[in-house]
């Protein structure tokens, strides 16, 4: 058994330049651009290295999708090994952050990439029972550790 | 009375505010409601750790919050139950515990702690006769509790046979006969022979048996116990009955059947399903709306068939976790609960 972390030489991006975005580029007035809520989420540290999500590849812009009329949030994210046990951790950062930052009524759907992760099933089955998220973010291990990755930009 | 001839609809009596989190489950007192003379009491337990009990003044008719149990739980209650007497109320928490809790009236105090379970407990449920009480937990199993003198409640069996998390435990209205639902899909049947047989599971409803494709979250009785409605996350509701006569007499269990799937009227998961005294279904989901369901009285159909009889859209700002309907005939108050923090009673009246 291999001791240490689950992928030790994980593929790193170089941080994407930000563009600045004006008020011409907002989406709509009363809607949620999905680019606004990427940039809520695209920072958040990977729970095992000292990178972004998006640093790793496991979000990109394209992770995000808004349904307007029904205001449904959907993202899907791509852990960087099949059988990477922190998926269940990076799903639980992002409704962590997503909790923080948008309006009640939206629902959020997280799920892996199709095809990124051996138990796809299985994963995005917990990502998506919030009984079970809300049960893990009362473990003060889990909330440590989730706290530490989605206020690691504001440190 | 024809249900669908009527132009009904779910009228908002009043929003019960209090909690500080999502509230997860709400329990009507059995032996409360006007025509007992006494006011109707509703319990309501939440994410923000406590449990609220809800009364109704016979006065004014306003809702206002009698008491609040505090500093016991220690995380979550995930729901609440009332003794068959009304003189108890179990509470089921994510911190492993059920709690006990004696009603003195204008009072409560916890006079047991269920111990046992490895983590969360999701659901508790008393039988008919007040003699046991039902829990169960993500630890995968359902524990059966006799109640012995001086409050102190004894573990009468560990039944292991889900293979995931338990959503649910609910006792039949009438027979000891105890089914859960769960993580796995499926819904389960214990049943013991004769008086001093033990638990066990005697049936399993699973996809083969055209039941839940995903996670059942709610198990809900008809007032006769002869049907029952399952609600999941592959968002259906499901009616399955048995030949409760035969049931009744025989020393034998007689197995439930399919009768029915509602499919197409709610496009999130379903948290919750119950039944009312005059048989109408109610369903809270995850689009915040809150349905009910009547029986098209159809006789060209094989088998029952169901009707929405209305569909009330943003009942809440958020998910509605749970529906109840209040016990009394005549009253058809339902309190719904929601992750807006809110608790609400509605009452169906027919439209102006």
């Amino acid at each position: 058994m291999t001791l240490g972390l689950i992928n030790a030489n994980p593929v790193v991006q170089a941080k994407k330049e930000r563009l600045v975005r004006t008020q011409e580029d907002q989406y709509r007035d009363d809607g949620v651009d999905p680019l606004d809520i990427y940039e809520y989420v695209r920072d958040i540290r990977d729970p095992e290295h000292p990178y972004t999500l998006e640093q790793l590849s496991v979000l990109s812009e394209e992770s995000v999708t808004v349904d307007d009329k029904l205001d449904r949030i959907l993202i899907k994210f791509t852990p960087t090994v099949q059988h990477c046990s922190m998926a269940t951790i990076i799903g639980l950062c992002l409704r962590a952050k997503l909790n923080e930052r948008l309006p009640l009524h939206y629902k959020v759907d997280i799920l892996v990439s199709p095809g990124s992760h051996a138990d796809e099933d299985s994963v995005n089955k917990q990502l998506n029972d919030k009984e079970r998220v809300a049960a893990a973010m009362e473990n003060p291990n889990l909330r440590q550790l989730v706290d530490e990755c989605i206020f690691s930009d504001e440190i | 009375m024809d249900l669908m001839e009527k132009n009904l609809e779910l009228v908002e009596i009043q929003k019960l505010e209090g909690h500080t989190d999502r509230v997860w489950s709400v329990a009507w007192n059995p032996v409360s409601s006007h025509a007992d003379g006494v006011s109707p009491i509703l319990a309501s337990c939440s994410g923000d750790n406590t449990v609220r009990i809800w009364e109704q003044s016979s006065l004014s008719r306003s809702w206002t919050c009698k008491t609040v149990l505090e500093e016991t739980h220690t995380r979550t209650v995930r729901s609440c139950a009332w003794s068959p007497s009304g003189e108890l109320l179990a509470t089921a928490s994510f911190d492993g515990t059920t709690g006990i809790w004696k009603n003195y009236g204008s009072e409560f105090e916890c006079v047991a702690t269920l111990e046992g379970h490895e983590n969360e407990v999701k659901s508790v449920s008393w039988n008919a006769s007040g003699s046991y009480l039902a829990t169960c937990s993500r630890d995968k199993s359902v524990w059966i509790w006799e109640g012995l003198e001086g409050n102190e409640y004894d573990c009468a069996a560990v039944l292991s046979e889900h293979t995931q998390d338990v959503k649910m435990v609910q006792w039949h209205p009438t027979m000891d006969v105890l089914f859960s639902c769960s993580y796995d899909d499926t819904i389960k049947v214990w049943w013991s022979q004769g008086d001093d047989g033990e638990f066990e599971c005697v049936q399993t409803l699973g996809e083969s048996n055209n039941g839940h494709s995903s996670t059942v979250w709610a198990i809900s009785f008809n007032a006769a116990g002869d049907k029952m409605v399952t609600c999941s996350d592959d968002r259906t509701l499901k009616i399955w009955g048995t030949d409760i006569a035969r049931m009744q007499s025989g020393e034998e269990y007689v197995p439930w059947t399919h009768l029915c799937t509602l499919s197409g009227y709610h496009d999130r998961t379903i948290y919750s399903a119950h039944w009312s005294r005059d048989d109408i279904i109610a369903s809270g989901a995850g689009d915040d709306a809150i349905r009910l369901f009547v029986d098209s009285k159809d006789d060209s159909v094989d088998g029952p068939s169901y009707n929405l009889l209305l569909k009330k859209n943003k009942a809440h700002d958020n998910d509605v976790n749970c529906v109840q309907w209040s016990r009394s005939e005549g009253d058809q108050l339902l309190a719904s609960a929601s992750d807006d923090g809110m608790v609400k009673i509605w009452q169906v009246a027919t439209k102006p």
